[in-house]
This record gives C-alpha cells, structure tokens and sequence, in this order.
C-alpha cells in the first residue's frame, strides 16, 4: 500500500516537472505550476523560502527521506533506471539482486563539506553540478527538450498538410555545447550507478541526501525489524535499492533509506513494518557517534569561516575579445540584480532557459569565468528580451532571478546599447536602414539626420534609457560583427526615465488631401 | 448606370445635405462627380468605429463580391508586428480585422487565412493584438509565420535591388490577398503603410535593411500578385517612435480608413492624412515615388477620383 502511494506520487511529480521543463508552448502556466520548481530542496534553501524549507525538514524528521524518495526527480530517474535494470529481459540467468554495503560516510561528508565551503566561497557552481533537482532540470533542458521539439515539428508537418493548425514548427536550437555535454555526462553517471546499485548516488555525492539522510535517523516513523518474526532470508536486502538493511545484525541504515517501501511488501513473514518506535523494546543497539566524523564537521566548519571574504569577491576573469564589437561584459537576465548575486543564487537549473519564450538565455560557458559555469546568460542570436516579458525572473526557484512586475522589468536596465558607427551600413553603403531603432522599445536608439549624406539617418544611441533587451542587436544586418550591441551591467541599473511628451488631444475633422 | 448605385447616391445626398448643410455643396458635387466619372479609386472615410468605416468604404468600392470571388481563398494580412495592446495602435485594430473577414465570408470565399511575420515573440503578438482571438471568432484560419520553412522562393523580375524574396506560402497559395496595414511613423522607412506592410509576407528582411530599405519596399510590392484591396486602418495612428511606440502619448486617434486598389495612391493619401498630425513631406516617405517608378500606383491623387465620406 506505502510502496503503491509513493510510486504513484514520484510518477506524477516526475512527469509534471519533466514536463514544465519540456513544454516550449506553455500549456502549462507558469502561475499555475512554478511551485513544481519550487518545492525543491537546494532551491528553496537558496530562496531562503521557510516554509518549504520548513516543510521539507518536518516530513524527514517525521517520515524519513519522503523527498527524495518522491519529490526529487532526479531520485525517482534512478528509481526508473533500477527498475528497468531488475527487468528478466537484461538478465537470462537471474534476477538482479541488491546486497548490504556499509555506509561511506567518509566520502559523504567530504562531498558535502567541499560543496559548502565552495558555496560559501562563492562558488556555487558545485552545489549546482551536484543538486540532483538542478542536475536533471539541465539533462531535460539539454537532451530531453529538443526530442520533444523535434516530435512536436513531426506532428507539426502531418498535422499542417491537412490544414490542422494546432501544431506549430519550432526551432531546436543548440545553445551551448558544454551544457549538452554536462547534461549528457550527469545523466549517464548517475543512471549507471542506478542501474548498477541503485540509489547510490543519493547515498555517496548527493549533498541533499546527506543532510537528509542525517536528519532521518531520527524521524518518528522508520521501517523497522520485528525480530520475533524474522526469518533472517535476506529476502528485503535483496529488494533495497539503497543497500541499506543488514540483515546479519538486524540493523537499517536509516541515514540511506529513501522511504521506498519496497522491502516491506518483500517479506513474507511480516517482519519489517513501518512504525513508531515502541518503547524500550526498541533498538537493542543504539548506534554510537562517530567521533571521526564530528571532528571533520568541526574542521569544515571552522575553515569555512576563515575563509577570507575577498575570494568570495573575486573578480570574473574578463573574458578576451580582440574586437571592439565582440561583447566584452556578459549579460544576465532580468532580476538577477547584480553578477554577483546571480552567481551565489543560481543552481544552473536551467528552468529559465526552458520557459523563455524568446529564446534568449543560455548556459554560459565561461563567460562569467569558472563560477558562472552553466548559469544563465542572455544571447540575442535568436531573438531579443520581450520588453513586456517577465517569465525567467517568476519561474526562477532558488530567487537567483528576483520576481519583477511588468513595471519594474520596463525600468529594470540588464545592459547598454554600443553603437559602432565604422560598420554600420548607413555608413559603409550609404543606404537608410533604421532596423535598430523600428525595434527598440525606449527608443534610446533613435534615427538622426546623417551629417556625412544629406537624406540619410544614422542611429543615435541614449544608453541611459536602454533596458538592453538586445532588439538592436538581434536586428542588426552587419556581418560577421554587427553594428549596434549590448554591454552587460555588473550590477543591474534602473534606466532614466525618457521624457513623454503631453499627449495632446489633437482632433483631426479633415482628410488633409 | 446601376440603378441601385444612383438610388444610393442619391439618398446619401440627400442625408448629408440635410444633415450638414454647411458642406453639403461639397459633397453633393463629389457624390455627383462619382456617379457621372470614373469609377472610384479611393475611399476615405472619417470618424467612425473601425468596422462601421469598413462597411461604408466597401459598399462605396462595390462590395467585397467584387473583389473576392465565390469559393475563393483568401489571405487577410494585418500588421501584427509587435506585443502591442490595441489601444497602442501597433498593429491594425482586429474590430477591422473582423469585419473584413466576415465580409469575406459572406461574398463566399471558401477560407480566410489570416499571418504576420512578427518583429516580437509571434505568440505574444498574436494573442496581445487581440487578432488572434477576433480573426478566429470570425471563422478565420490563423496561422504561424516565425519560421523559414513556411515561406518559398519567388523571383521579382521587376525588382531593382531585390531580385527574389521568400513570401509565406499562405499568400503564394490563396486566390486573393486583402492588405490591411496600420497607419504608423516608421523610425526607418518614415511612413508605415500599405507598401511597407509587405516586409511582414517576407522571411528575410533583413536583407532590405542592408540593402536599400526604400528601394526594397518598393521592390517586394512588385510581386506578381498583387493585393485586391489595400485597407489603410487609421483609426489609431502612432505619430512618433514608430513603429512601435513607446507608450500612449505616441498614439493619436484619428478615426480614418483609406482604402483603394492603387497601393502607391493610398499610402499618399494616408501620407497625407498623416501629415495633419506630424508634418512628413511625401519625398521623406522614399518609397512611393520608387513605387511609382515600378508603376505600381500613382502619387498623383489629385487627378483621382477619391470618395470622402464623413460619418
């Protein structure tokens, strides 16, 4: 019955968070299921959200690892992966089975401590690769999303030749390389150990696992050994994809059990149930601390506060350019506030590059240097900022992209027009184009009289009013360098205000021809 | 002489002369101009709601069954270039859009398809213009334009600059095509109308920017198949940071609907019109006399025989 509930709930969850990172269309509503992104452990921890936070710290202590076995995506992906690889078609003598390994502790909180020291540090970059949600939002994001794009364009192309207009082509477009690599290599590391062993992953590197497998030994409800009944036939070891049951000395680790149940349906005498602790008849051996660990705790922890602050302020290596028309300062979307907040926020989750329905951010490479790796940054190769949009700084769950109403995002100024004059056409072939100007949204690129041929207007750039949507940029014609782009802001700017002119109440009662 | 067609004048007359006897010399000498002389070229009408204008223009051009035939497919191309709202007058008013199309309909035509090939996110264009929602209502056939692969290659023989253009196969399929553009400053081009309209049945325009925007304009209008009927929606106009606008005070209303089958001669008219509002001499606007070079209409629309009507 447990085992049935959360094989129900993990497959629902998974398929609607798979989804929200698939669905380019948006059929499903950014208001109405951004808590799919949001109820995430690493996240929500970064938001500083409590209540989920909260929440999720509760149902351990009272329930055990319910996240991970239910929640987290990527926890259920290996469950997925596990299943397949217990299936009697990958196996022609016998069924795989699972045996007890004894915990690798040692390895467990040397992964987190590292990863909270980098954090602290400022490089988040680690939790990043390592938070099991963020790790598959960019494996959907990276392999699983242009599939479906690509399925959406078959149906598309059946669907159009008989007049059905309710598919439209979409571009798959490869937006980064490494993110494809990333994304791919996570995938296959992680769904080889599930297919090896399970929830190995969740046991060793995952950070989330660790604290909530530290927490869960002392949750209320636990699965437990009746040892009146107990045969001793293994059979639930055989079953636990964590590993976790030794059955020679009667003792579950419940640091790694994820609350998976499978056990509990796979012991024919009833031994194992999943219950309060009753009273002293509980637990003959209660585990010891282990002092080893607590002196590394204590270490890490130390460390981590002598830690000078300035590497945290280490300067973003700046990026080469030998032209002036490359740009030199990356832009990141819209509520990030500053580089620097972005990159201490952001988990790489690639939730904003998933829902942007302009196609405008992408997993950065090296351009905020080695600590925005994969975190979002804005290219204007394939379209622009919607100056009305404001979906990447709503989805974002770990508040990396700060919520911005449509009227904060008009003010809101990610970056600065440049305009290079030397190529622009209106100079080198002395015809009017003006495709800038038709496309900014503040017009802080104007058409001026152009001093040099009479009846030829030339751009006029106003940085101050700029919002650095990247419409001038996208629109330019020039070849291989365009004319006219944009410089990021290191720190976010609100653009001045440009002057409106009175409306006036002009009447018009002739034809004028 | 079509009797109706005299019965009609004759009461529209008599109504105008009794309702406004100030210009009703005027009028009587134009309304009788247009029953002895030529046929009408254009249609202007003043100061009423977009789709009460429509109705007046095209029963005063003949009725849509002149243009549109039974069984016909037709294209309807508004401007719906940007995530405008429309009281922004970014892109053609869809009350206009709607009665178009019903009129379409009811002259017989088999589909109505309905495209732009936006500037902003097409999705956001085509839902926030309030188009998208009007033309389907109407029993229009909405359809993509954002990607190459609905447009085909034809070639422009007559084009100065611009030899060849991929156009939507939308209008390279349909029988007839109506141009249904916005009146709008343009920041490139200086006027946005009927001509201008055009570069959103092209994929790449890029190409008229790098190359001769006024001259290109002018070249894409050569297409071998022509709109029947160029409706110039002025019912709001955007007067400066056109095209798009950048907030309200750029918007004017203007209560006006332009339209004829000489898309050189209405888009001077409009330029015209325009000019009452922000003064734009019609040489700025490079691309009619290009137009008028390539024959494809006249900027000469005083030796035209243009209705005025006033509502």
């Amino acid at each position: 019955m447990l085992k049935k509930l959360r094989i129900a709930i993990s497959t629902l969850l998974l398929g609607l968070v798979t989804f929200y990172f698939l669905d380019f269309a948006s059929l499903l509503p950014d208001h109405s299921f951004g808590w799919l992104a949001k109820i995430q452990f690493v996240p929500a921890l970064l938001a500083l959200n409590g209540v989920v936070v909260a929440v999720i710290i509760i149902l351990t202590v009272l329930f055990g690892r319910i996240y991970c076995s239910s929640v987290c995506p990527m926890g259920i992906f290996q469950d997925i992966v596990a299943w397949f690889s217990r299936r009697k078609i990958f196996h022609k003598k016998r069924k795989k089975r699972y045996k007890y390994h004894p915990a690798k502790n040692i390895l467990r909180w040397s992964v987190l401590g590292i990863t909270v020291l980098a954090f602290i540090g400022g490089f988040t970059v680690l939790l990043g690769l390592i938070d099991p949600y963020s790790a598959y939002g960019r494996a959907v994001t990276a392999l699983f999303r242009p599939v479906y794009m690509e399925g959406n364009n078959l149906l598309e192309s059946i669907f159009t030749r008989f007049n059905n207009y309710s598919f439209y082509k979409v571009e798959i477009v490869l937006l980064s390389l490494s993110a494809l690599i990333v994304g791919a290599a996570t995938l296959l590391i992680i769904g080889y150990l599930a297919w090896k062993q399970g929830r190995t992953y969740c046991n060793t590197i995952c950070p989330v696992g660790t604290v909530l497998g530290f927490l869960s030994r002392f949750s209320l409800f636990k699965v437990k050994i009746n040892l009146s009944a107990c045969t001793n036939c293994g059979s639930c070891a055989m079953v636990c994809k964590a590993s976790c049951i030794d059955v020679k000395n009667h003792q579950i680790d419940y640091s790694r059990c994820v609350d998976c149940f499978n056990c509990l349906e796979s012991c024919s005498t009833h031994a194992l149930g999943y219950r309060l602790p009753v009273g002293s008849k509980e637990n003959p051996t209660k585990s010891q601390p282990d002092p080893q660990k607590r002196r590394f705790l204590l270490t890490g922890l130390a460390t981590a506060f002598t830690i000078p602050a300035a590497l945290a302020k280490d300067k973003l290596a700046a990026a080469t350019g030998d032209s002036n028309h490359i740009r030199k300062n990356p832009i990141c979307p819209p509520g990030a506030q500053s580089m620097e907040h972005l990159s201490k926020h952001c988990t790489a989750c690639h939730l904003c590059i998933s829902r942007c329905p302009s196609k405008v951010i992408k997993p950065a490479f090296l351009e905020y240097g080695l600590k925005g790796f994969m975190q979002p940054t804005m290219t204007y190769e394939k379209g622009f900022c919607n100056y009305n949009c404001t979906i990447c700084s709503e989805v974002c769950p770990s508040k990396a992209l700060s919520p911005l109403t449509q009227e904060e995002k008009h003010k809101t100024q990610i970056g600065r027009v440049t305009f290079h004059e030397e190529i622009c056409v209106v100079h080198t072939e002395g015809t009017n184009c003006g495709a800038c100007a038709e496309h900014c949204p503040t017009q802080a690129v104007t058409m001026i009289p152009y001093a040099k041929k009479e009846g030829l207007t030339i751009p006029f750039i106003n940085p101050e009013i700029c919002v650095g949507c990247g419409g001038c940029e996208y629109i330019c014609p020039v070849r291989p360098y365009r004319a006219i782009h944009v410089e990021g802001n290191d720190v976010h700017q609100q653009r001045k205000e440009f002057k409106e002119e009175k409306k006036k109440e002009v009447v018009i009662d002739d034809f004028g021809f | 002489m079509d009797r109706r067609f005299f019965l009609r004048a004759l009461v529209l007359t008599g109504a105008t002369v009794t309702a406004k006897a100030s210009d009703g010399l005027e009028i009587l000498s134009q309304t009788l101009d247009s029953v002895t002389a030529s046929p009408i070229d254009i249609v202007a009408v003043l100061g009423g709601e977009p789709e009460v204008m429509f109705k007046r223009a095209i029963t005063e051009m003949g009725g849509m069954g002149k243009f549109i035939k039974k069984g016909a497919r037709v294209v309807v191309k508004p401007n719906i270039g940007w995530d405008k709202v429309p009281s922004l007058a970014g892109n053609t008013n869809p009350k206009l859009i709607t009665e178009i199309i019903r009129q379409c309909f009811a002259a017989g035509a088999k589909e109505v398809t309905v495209f732009d090939h936006t500037c902003d996110d097409w999705v956001k264009c085509y839902k926030n213009s309030g188009i998208e929602t009007a033309a389907k209502a109407a029993g229009a056939t909405v359809v993509p334009a954002h990607e190459e692969s609905y447009y085909k290659e034809v070639s422009l023989p007559q084009g100065v600059t611009l030899k060849s253009a991929k156009i939507h196969e939308a209008i390279v399929n349909c029988d007839a095509w109506i141009n249904v553009p916005v009146l709008k400053h343009h920041g490139g081009a200086n006027m946005s109308i009927s001509m201008k309209n055009y570069m959103g049945i092209v994929w790449d325009r890029r190409i008229f920017h790098s190359s001769g925007l006024q001259q290109c304009i002018a070249d894409i209008c050569t297409y071998s198949k022509k709109p029947v009927l160029n409706v110039v929606d002025a019912y709001r106009i955007v007067k400066t940071n056109g095209p798009q606008g950048r907030s309200a005070s750029d918007v004017v209303l203007t209560k006006g609907l332009f339209v004829s089958q000489d898309i050189v001669a209405v888009d001077t008219v409009a330029t015209k019109f325009f000019s009452q509002v922000r003064d734009m001499p019609l040489d700025h606007v490079g691309h009619l006399a290009n137009g008028q070079k390539l024959k494809l209409g006249t900027m000469d629309v005083d030796k035209l025989n243009i209705k005025r009507i006033k509502i």
